[in-house]
């Protein structure tokens, strides 16, 4: 079974997104980027897939222009065998996405796509949803275990009320949480290796599919901040502003 | 305008999100209908015909929507979305579960987690863990929406009187199967509609260690919740995560024990009225976001602060 394996070039978790002061959006320029955290659950667990002999090929897909091909050689150094990058300078929808993803699914006929939850840029939580639709295709989204038995996978998926179990027929598009498993560590020589690798670079201008963005940013804020507060010198304060100031408990 | 907003329920009552969901809708305007889809759900209809401002519930009562599972639901929701501008749910991962998927069905965007709504077409939403606020306007013909629960009231949940309308739609993917649900909420508060919610981080050290918490959320009747380290090193259970990928609540007063203050963390609760930080590091960031900040160890002030309540 071929596995295909979406991950997203996002602005590194650790720094904190700055407004640009014109309000087109967020500014990325020398901003430190990386794989979107979940995406490098989703592809440790085909890595895994294919250490248990249950996949013999893992195909990490992207779409997105500048740097996104340094993104993908850190999938080829995790351990994926091939990369496919469809190259735009647009900033496309979920929507779009799932439509160009849907193309690269009908062309590579996988058994099993994986993909993030969430983006941690547009915290959209759509993309695998709406390929998994496009496609007619089974899904399971948040989950944290996954185990594969012949043409159907049981998922345990991380709900608001606690976990749900459900099992769904291959093939079917997952969405990753990340309890799912912890991402493996690059070493050097796997760096080294991931160069030689294959990588085909398709633009997106060349499939000829409707990527029209529905969404117009009208502008992009900063969020108002809290006002300082203060620091209590021991419980007996806290206890006595919590009661006769904010009047809370 | 008019609204269809999905009702989210477990087949007897309508789960409060939703009411926060129909407050959206009132406020885009025009008639708003729910949509019930369950298996034996007549009394999640019949307590939703008295939301108040409701023109019609819409019931589909078929074993085949009895677990919510996404492929037929969206199917549903797509197909009866068709008579409406405005398709609604709240984000709770059951909306984000099925909503995504209903808008392919029908070929529009879907606009995630709005916190407000501007006219319309035009919604503000947070991106990159609420450190933007993004203002978008939808070109769309059928706007999908999922809506972030604390930034809407809850509509009343009596008071209405609509009409209830049996439909007899839908088919049966077959592609996925419901096995089983392992709740360990039990009788304790519940962390999204609590007024008052104690957080354990991984100052903690010990799912053990979280007994001084919940001793003292008992006295104020609060909900317990944790960190996402918590969560990881296994103290809670990931529904106790609040943050960008977990929770995100606003009660009255938050109170973080032990807890840093990620980014990813305060991206769930720093809309709370009113925030407590207890750490013994002073530079820990959670201060910068806190009403009342004390510096101590945990492991003394804790049963300090329960014993003076
Ligand atoms: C993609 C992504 C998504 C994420 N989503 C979330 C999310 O939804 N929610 C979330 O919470 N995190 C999330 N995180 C993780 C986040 O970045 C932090 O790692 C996490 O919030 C840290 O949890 P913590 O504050 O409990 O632990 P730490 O950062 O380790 O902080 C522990 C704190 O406890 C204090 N402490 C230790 N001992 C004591 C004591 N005896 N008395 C008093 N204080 C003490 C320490 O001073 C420290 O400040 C996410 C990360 C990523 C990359
Ligand atoms: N540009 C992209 N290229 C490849 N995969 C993507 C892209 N955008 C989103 N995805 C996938 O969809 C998941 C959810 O993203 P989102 O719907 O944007 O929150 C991500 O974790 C990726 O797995």
């Amino acid at each position: 079974m071929k596995v295909l394996v979406c991950v997203k070039r996002v602005l590194d978790p650790q720094v904190k997104a700055r407004v640009k002061s014109d309000g087109s959006g967020v500014d990325l320029s020398n901003a430190k980027m990386t794989m979107n955290p979940f995406c490098e659950n989703a592809l440790e667990e085909a890595l895994r897939l294919r250490e248990a002999g249950s996949a013999d090929e893992v195909v990490v897909v992207s779409v997105g222009g500048g740097k996104t091909q340094e993104t993908l050689r850190h999938g080829l150094a995790m351990g994926a065998d091939r990369a496919i990058n469809i190259t735009t300078e647009e900033a496309l929808e979920p929507l779009a996405i799932a439509r160009v993803l849907k193309h690269i699914v009908d062309q590579e006929l996988p058994g099993l796509v994986l993909a993030g939850k969430q983006a941690i840029d547009g915290d959209s939580n759509q993309t695998a949803q709406m390929l998994s639709a496009m496609l007619g295709w089974s899904q399971s989204t948040f989950i944290s275990e996954f185990k594969l038995d012949g043409d159907t996978a049981t998922t345990t998926r991380e709900v608001d009320a606690g976990l749900e179990t459900i099992s769904v027929k291959m093939p079917a598009v997952i969405s990753v949480d990340l309890r799912l498993n912890e991402p493996r560590y690059v070493k050097l020589p796997d760096v080294m290796k991931a160069k030689r690798k294959p990588m085909d670079t398709i633009e997106l201008d060349s499939l000829g599919l409707d990527t029209a963005n529905r969404l117009t940013v009208l502008d992009v804020v900063e969020p108002e901040g809290r006002a300082a507060g203060v620091i209590v010198a021991n419980v007996a304060e806290l206890v006595d502003k919590l009661r006769n100031e904010a009047k809370v408990i | 305008m008019s609204n269809l907003v999905i009702v989210e329920h477990d087949n007897n009552d309508v789960a409060v999100a939703t009411l926060n969901a129909i407050t959206a809708a009132q406020q885009i305007g025009g008639d708003i209908d729910l949509l019930v889809a369950g298996e034996n759900c007549q009394a999640v209809a019949d307590s939703a015909a008295q939301i108040a401002g409701v023109s019609t519930v819409k019931l589909v009562d078929n074993a085949m929507f009895g677990h919510h599972m996404a492929e037929n639901l969206a199917l549903l929701i797509a197909d009866v979305a068709k008579g409406y501008s405005h398709v609604l749910a709240s984000a709770t991962t059951f909306g984000k579960n099925i909503m995504p998927r209903a808008s392919a069905l029908l070929d529009v965007a879907q606009i995630s987690e709005i916190v407000e709504v501007k006219s319309p077409d035009t919604f503000v939403r947070p991106i990159y863990a609420g450190n933007a606020l993004a203002t978008v306007q939808s070109s769309d013909s059928i706007k999908v929406i999922t809506v972030r629960t604390i930034k809407f009231e809850a509509a009343s949940a009596s008071g209405g009187s609509a009409s209830i309308e049996t439909l007899n739609s839908g088919s049966d993917s077959g592609l996925s199967d419901w096995i089983s649900q392992a709740v360990s909420g039990g009788d304790k508060v519940e962390l999204t509609s609590a007024g008052i919610v104690v957080s354990g981080g991984r100052g903690m050290q010990n799912g053990e260690n979280f007994t001084l918490l919940q001793s003292v959320a008992d006295k104020l009747g609060a909900a317990v919740g944790a960190s996402r380290a918590a969560v990881d090193s296994g103290f809670v259970s990931n529904e106790l995560q609040v943050g960008q990928t977990g929770k995100v609540i606003a009660p009255d007063l938050y109170i973080a024990v032990g807890i840093s203050g990620a980014i990813q963390h305060l991206a769930g609760m720093k809309e709370s009225k009113v925030i407590v930080a207890i750490n013994n590091d002073s530079e820990a960031p959670i201060f910068q976001v806190s009403d009342y900040g004390l510096v101590a160890d945990l492991f003394d002030a804790v049963p300090e602060f329960d014993s003076a309540l």
